[in-house]
C-alpha cells in the first residue's frame, strides 16, 4: 500500500550509520527506531512525552522520540542508547562514562527507563565544561524530567556525579 | 577462600546488557508479529446491546476481529478465581472478552488483530459497541450502602467477610482503663511499572507447540492457565518471562485476558501475534490497590499499653476478585505489627465497585495495616501526652519472646508466628538516625523561618517468603560453566546477581562462570512466582540446596579420582583439591566430564570419560542410585513465612501559605535477616521509600462518581520525579531467620510499607490537626486547616498552652 500520501522514504544517520527507511508519515520516531530499524534499546513508557524513557539525541539534543514523527528526522543525525558507547576499533566497545557510572552506582533495576536517563544525562554532561564543579542543581536538571519506578533516583543522582568525575579526570 | 561472595555488594551482572540497549523486553520480541489492539468499555457499568464491526472490515491490513461470541470451550467460561478462600463466598471474575455486561471502564470487549498496531487501532476505532448504562458504584462507602449492585446476584456488594480474633474483644475493651475510636481512609494507587503488560505468542503448526512470552511475574502458572484455557497439553506450551520492565505486583495476576487471547489468535491464525499494553490501557485495565476505610477501637492503660484492639476494614476489591482476598487478609494479619496485642479482633468486608480490580501492589495490604496500627499508636500518645516513640516502645514484642505467636492465620494459610527480630533495637536505631529527640529544636528553627515542621514515625513487621515452594537447578558443564535456573521471575531485583553469588559461595566457583536463568518454563517448570518479597528466601534457599547437592556429588567423584576422603576435599575457584595438599587437585569442569560416562568423544574433554579410558570394572558405569551429569535439583518449602521488620521516620516542613508539604528528612532502619547483596537491598529500600512517599503525598486513582478515571495518564497521575523523592538515611540490623538455611528474610516490599503512616504522623505533628485521610495534597491540607470540622490534636493544644508552638 505504498503511497506518496501516506509513506515517505527517509535517510537518517543513526549512531553514525546512514540508514534508509520507508515509513508511514504517521509513524512515531520511537516506533521507527524500534520496529523499522530494529533498535529496541529505545523504550516506550507512556507515549505522551512525560516519562522520558524514549529519549534519544537528535543532532545532539535530547528529544522524546514518542513525540516526534520519523519523517521529521530525515537528513538529521540520531543517537540511541546503542550508539552511546564508542567503538574501540578492536572489536569491542568503550562505554560512555555515564554507562559505567550507572553500573557502578546501581542506578538501574529493571532497566526499562535506563536508556532515556542515559541519553539525557550523557547530553547534559557532554554540553558542560567538564572541569567545572558539578552542582546539585545541574544534577537535578539532568535527572528531573525522567520517570523511574524502581530506584527512587538516589543512585541515579550518584551516577551523574560519578560520571562527571570520570569526565573531569579524563579531560 | 576467594569465592565467598554471599553478603558482598557485587555489581549487577544484568546491567551489562541493559546499559547498552541489549535488554530484551516484551515489545522487543517479534518484529514481524501481527499486532492486537482492544476495544475496551468506556462505561463503568453497562449492558452491551450490540457490537457492529462493519466499519472496520475495509481497513486494509485487518486480519481478525474477536468478540465473546468467538470464544469456545473453557475460553467462554469466566476467568479463574486464582486464590479461593472459604470466606470469599461470592467470588466473581470477568470473561476474557466481556459477555453481556461490563463492570469497569477499560474492560476488554473486542480484540482486533492486524498487520501492525497502528492498523489494529484504526480498525478498533471503527467498531461500534452500543451500551445501556447501568447504575455505577464507586468507593467503599457507596459499595457498602449498596444502593446499586456491581453484580446482580450480589445485592449487598460484599464479596467476602473475613474475620479473625484472638480473644473476646468486647469484654476486653469494656475492661480497658481507656478506649478511643476513630475512622480513617486510604486511597488507591497502582504498581505502575515503566513497562506495561505484554504478550507475544508463536504457534508452531508442524510441531503443534506454543511458545508464549509474557511480561509476567508468574510464568509457570501462566503456562498452566494457557494450557487449561486453550485445551492444550501442558508439554506443548512454554512460557518465558523475558526482561521485565518492573512489576511491583500487577504482573502477578494471571491469566490476564490478553495472556489467553493473544495465544488463541496465534493458534487460530497460524501467525505470531503480539500485544503490548499502552499507558492508558495500563491505567484502566491493569490492577490497582490500597483503598480502604478503617474503623478502629483500641483499649489501653494509662501507660499507653494496648489492652485490646478491634478493627473493621472496608476493602475495595474493584469489579472482580480473581486474586481472592489476599490483600485484605494481609491487612488483617499484618496490622498487629511489632506489638503485643493481648486481644485482637479484625473484621474485613471486601466489597465490589465498578472500578479496576484490586490485587497486590508492592506492600500488598501492609501499608494499610501499618497505617491503621501506627496511627493508633499516635492517637494513644496524643491522648496520654506521651512521646510517640515511648508508647511504641512500651508495646513492642521483646527479643526474648521469639518465636512469637499472634494466633492469626496468614495469607498462606499458615500461622502468624514471628521467627525472629529485635524491635526495641530497631526503635533505638531509628531514634538515633532520625535525631528524634531534637524535633522540638527543629520545629522552633522552622517556625522562625515561617514554616511548620513535624516529625513522625512508623514501625512494621512484614511476613515475607511465603510458600508453598520454589526450586533450583544447578548444573556444571564440561566447559566449567555453571548453569543455574529457578522458575520464579525477575523484574529488576537483580536475581541473576544475587543467585549467582549464592552459587559461587556454596560451590566455590568464580561468579563469572555462573549463569542464572529465571522465569523460563523450558528451564524450570515447577514454580510459584515472584511476590511477597519471596524470591531471595524461596529461590535463594532452593538454589543453595541445589548447589550443595552438586558440591556433594563433585566431592564424591573427585575423591574417587584423587583417592582421597571426600571430607578432606574443598572446592575453591573451580578447583577440587585435597585440603593442605597443593598439587592433589582436579578442576570441577573435569569432574563434570567424568560424571557423565560416555561412549562417544565429541570433543577433547569428553575423551576422559569414554569407555576405554575409565577403568573401575567392579561397578556399573552409572552406579545404582546415581545419575549421569554433575547437576542437582532441589526445592525449598518453608513451614511458614519469615518476618522482616523495620522502622521509618519522616520530617516534613509545610509552608503555611501554600500548604506545600516537603519531606525534608527520611530515615529507615530495616532488618531483613542475612543479606545476600547489600547494594541490591539498599536499592530496594530506596525504590520502596519513593513509592511510599508517592502514596502518601501524590498518587491516587481519581475516579469520579460515574466510574471514569480522571487521571489516567502520566500527566495527571502524579508519579514522583526525582524532585519529589527525599534523600533517605538508612541503618541496618540483621536478625537471621532460623527458618531457612541462609537465614534470610525478604526485602522487596519493605520500603513502601510505613510511608503513609509516618508521613501522616509527621503532617499531623506539624499542623496540629488530625489527619484521617491519605494521601493528602496541599489543597486538601488547606481545606482541612480551614474546616471547622477538623479536629485539633491534644498535643497541639498542649503546645499552644505551653507556648511551644503559636
Amino acid at each position: 500500500m505504498t503511497s506518496v500520501d501516506t509513506e515517505r522514504t527517509i535517510t537518517v544517520t543513526v549512531n553514525g550509520v546512514p540508514r534508509e527507511a520507508t515509513v508511514p508519515v504517521r509513524r512515531l520516531l520511537s516506533d521507527a527506531l524500534r520496529h523499522d530499524l530494529g533498535l529496541t534499546g529505545t523504550h516506550v513508557g507512556c507515549e505522551h512525552g512525560v516519562c522520558g524513557a524514549c529519549t534519544v539525541l537528535v543532532d545532539g539534543d535530547p528529544v522524546r522520540s514518542c513525540l516526534m514523527l520519523a519523517v521529521q528526522v530525515a537528513g538529521r543525525t540520531v543517537t540511541t542508547v546503542e550508539g552511546l558507547a564508542r567503538d574501540d576499533h578492536q572489536g569491542g566497545q568503550v562505554l560512555h562514562p555515564v554507562q559505567e557510572a550507572f553500573r557502578e552506582c546501581h542506578a538501574l533495576q529493571c532497566g526499562f527507563c535506563t536508556p532515556g536517563f542515559l541519553m539525557t544525562i550523557a547530553a547534559g554532561l557532554e554540553k558542560r565544561d567538564p572541569a567545572a564543579e558539578l552542582t546539585e542543581e545541574e544534577v537535578d536538571d539532568m535527572v528531573g524530567g525522567n520517570l523511574c519506578r524502581c530506584t527512587g533516583y538516589a543512585n541515579i543522582k550518584k551516577a551523574v556525579h560519578t560520571a562527571a568525575a570520570t569526565m573531569k579526570d579524563a579531560r | 577462600m576467594t569465592t565467598k561472595l554471599f553478603g558482598e555488594p557485587v555489581r549487577r551482572r544484568e546491567d551489562a546488557r541493559l546499559i547498552v540497549g541489549r535488554g530484551r523486553y516484551l515489545d522487543d520480541i517479534g518484529h514481524t508479529a501481527l499486532a492486537a489492539a482492544f476495544v475496551r468499555s468506556p462505561h463503568a457499568h453497562a449492558r452491551i446491546t450490540g457490537i457492529d464491526v462493519d466499519g472496520a472490515l475495509d481497513v486494509e491490513g485487518l486480519v481478525a476481529i474477536y468478540t465473546y461470541e468467538d470464544l469456545t470451550g473453557p475460553m467462554a467460561e469466566p476467568l479463574p478465581v486464582l486464590i479461593p478462600h472459604p470466606q470469599l463466598t461470592e467470588p466473581r471474575t470477568g470473561y476474557p472478552l466481556a459477555r453481556e455486561v461490563v463492570r469497569h471502564v477499560g474492560e476488554p470487549v473486542v480484540m482486533v488483530v492486524a498487520t501492525d498496531r497502528y492498523v489494529a487501532e484504526d480498525a478498533a476505532e471503527r467498531i461500534v459497541v452500543t451500551y445501556d448504562e447501568l447504575p455505577v458504584v464507586v468507593g467503599v462507602d457507596a459499595a457498602y450502602e449498596a444502593r446499586a449492585a456491581v453484580h446482580d446476584d450480589v445485592p449487598d456488594n460484599v464479596a467476602a467477610r473475613h474475620h479473625q480474633e484472638t480473644g473476646d474483644v468486647e469484654p476486653a475493651l469494656a475492661a480497658s482503663p481507656r478506649t478511643l475510636s476513630f475512622t480513617q481512609y486510604i486511597e488507591r494507587s497502582a504498581s505502575m511499572p515503566m513497562e506495561g503488560r505484554g504478550v507475544h505468542a508463536r504457534w508452531d503448526a508442524d510441531d503443534r507447540s506454543l511458545r508464549v512470552y509474557s511480561s509476567t511475574q508468574a510464568s509457570t502458572s501462566v503456562r498452566a492457565a494457557i494450557a487449561a484455557k486453550l485445551d492444550l497439553s501442558l508439554d506443548t506450551v512454554e512460557v518465558i518471562a523475558p526482561d521485565v520492565g518492573g512489576g511491583f505486583g500487577v504482573k502477578i495476576v494471571h491469566p490476564w485476558p490478553e495472556e489467553l487471547l493473544v495465544p488463541m489468535a496465534a493458534i487460530a491464525l497460524g501467525q505470531e501475534v503480539k500485544w503490548a499494553e499502552d499507558r492508558r490501557e495500563h491505567f484502566i485495565s491493569s490492577a490497582h490497590e490500597r483503598q480502604q476505610r478503617q474503623d478502629v477501637t483500641v483499649g489501653f492503660d494509662d501507660e499507653g499499653r494496648v489492652t485490646a484492639l478491634d478493627v473493621h476494614v472496608l476493602h475495595d476489591n474493584g469489579a472482580y476478585t480473581p486474586y481472592g482476598i489476599i490483600v485484605p487478609i494481609i491487612t488483617a494479619t499484618q496490622l498487629v505489627g511489632p506489638y503485643v496485642i493481648p486481644v485482637y479482633r479484625v473484621r474485613v468486608d471486601s466489597v465490589y465497585t465498578n472500578t479496576v480490580i484490586v490485587t497486590p501492589y508492592r506492600g500488598a495490604g501492609r501499608p494499610q495495616a501499618c497505617y491503621a496500627m501506627e496511627r493508633t499508636m499516635d492517637r494513644i500518645a496524643d491522648e496520654l501526652g506521651l512521646d510517640r516513640a515511648v508508647v511504641r516502645e512500651r508495646n513492642l514484642i521483646q527479643p526474648d519472646q521469639f518465636p512469637y505467636d499472634h494466633h492469626l492465620t496468614f495469607q498462606d494459610g499458615r500461622p502468624v508466628i514471628y521467627d525472629s527480630g529485635d524491635y526495641p533495637g530497631l526503635l533505638d536505631k531509628l531514634r538515633t538516625l532520625a535525631d528524634w529527640s531534637s524535633a522540638d529544636v527543629l520545629r522552633d528553627e522552622a517556625a522562625a523561618r515561617g514554616k511548620l515542621l513535624g516529625i513522625g514515625m512508623a514501625m512494621y513487621v512484614e511476613g515475607t517468603g511465603p510458600g508453598p515452594y520454589e526450586g533450583g537447578h544447578v548444573q556444571v558443564l564440561g566447559s566449567g560453566k555453571v548453569l543455574v535456573s529457578t522458575g520464579l521471575t525477575s523484574q529488576g531485583q537483580g536475581h541473576e546477581t544475587a543467585f549467582a553469588q549464592i552459587v559461587a559461595s556454596e560451590l566455590g566457583v568464580p561468579i563469572e562462570d555462573v549463569e542464572v536463568t529465571t522465569g523460563d518454563t523450558r528451564r524450570f517448570a515447577y514454580a510459584v512466582g515472584t511476590f511477597a518479597s519471596r524470591a531471595a528466601v524461596m529461590s535463594g534457599n532452593a538454589i543453595a540446596l541445589a548447589a550443595r547437592g552438586v558440591r556433594e556429588k563433585a566431592l564424591r567423584i573427585a575423591a574417587d579420582v584423587l583417592e582421597a576422603d571426600p571430607g578432606d576435599l574443598e572446592i575453591d575457584e573451580g578447583l577440587v583439591q585435597v585440603r593442605g595438599t597443593p598439587g592433589a587437585s582436579i578442576p570441577l569442569r573435569t569432574v563434570a566430564v567424568l560424571s557423565n560416562p560416555l561412549r562417544y568423544a565429541f570433543d577433547e574433554a569428553a575423551k576422559q570419560a569414554t569407555q576405554f579410558t575409565t577403568h573401575d570394572d567392579s561397578k556399573p558405569p552409572v552406579a545404582e542410585g546415581d545419575a549421569p551429569g554433575l547437576e542437582h535439583r532441589d526445592y525449598y518449602s518453608p513451614i511458614r513465612s519469615t518476618f522482616a521488620s523495620g522502622a521509618h521516620a519522616a520530617v516534613v516542613e509545610i509552608d503555611p501559605e501554600t500548604w506545600e508539604i516537603d519531606v525534608v528528612r527520611y530515615a529507615v532502619v530495616h532488618d531483613c535477616g542475612n543479606v545476600v547483596n547489600p547494594m541490591i537491598v539498599e536499592g530496594q529500600v530506596h525504590g520502596g521509600v519513593a513509592q511510599g512517599v508517592a502514596g502518601a503525598l501524590y498518587e491516587r486513582m481519581a475516579y469520579d462518581a460515574d466510574g471514569q478515571l480522571q487521571n489516567a495518564s502520566y500527566m495527571d497521575f502524579l508519579m514522583p520525579y526525582a524532585s519529589e523523592v527525599p534523600d533517605v538515611d538508612i541503618d541496618h540490623q540483621q536478625t537471621p531467620s532460623p527458618l531457612n538455611p541462609l537465614g534470610i528474610k525478604g526485602a522487596g516490599e519493605a520500603g513502601v510499607i510505613p510511608g503513609t503512616a509516618a508521613i501522616a504522623s509527621a503532617i499531623e505533628d506539624a499542623v496540629g490537626r488530625r489527619i484521617t485521610s491519605m494521601p493528602i495534597s496541599p489543597t486538601e491540607l488547606y481545606d482541612l486547616m480551614r474546616s471547622e470540622d477538623s479536629e485539633t490534636t491534644a498535643t497541639a493544644a498542649r503546645r499552644a498552652g505551653t507556648g511551644v508552638m503559636a
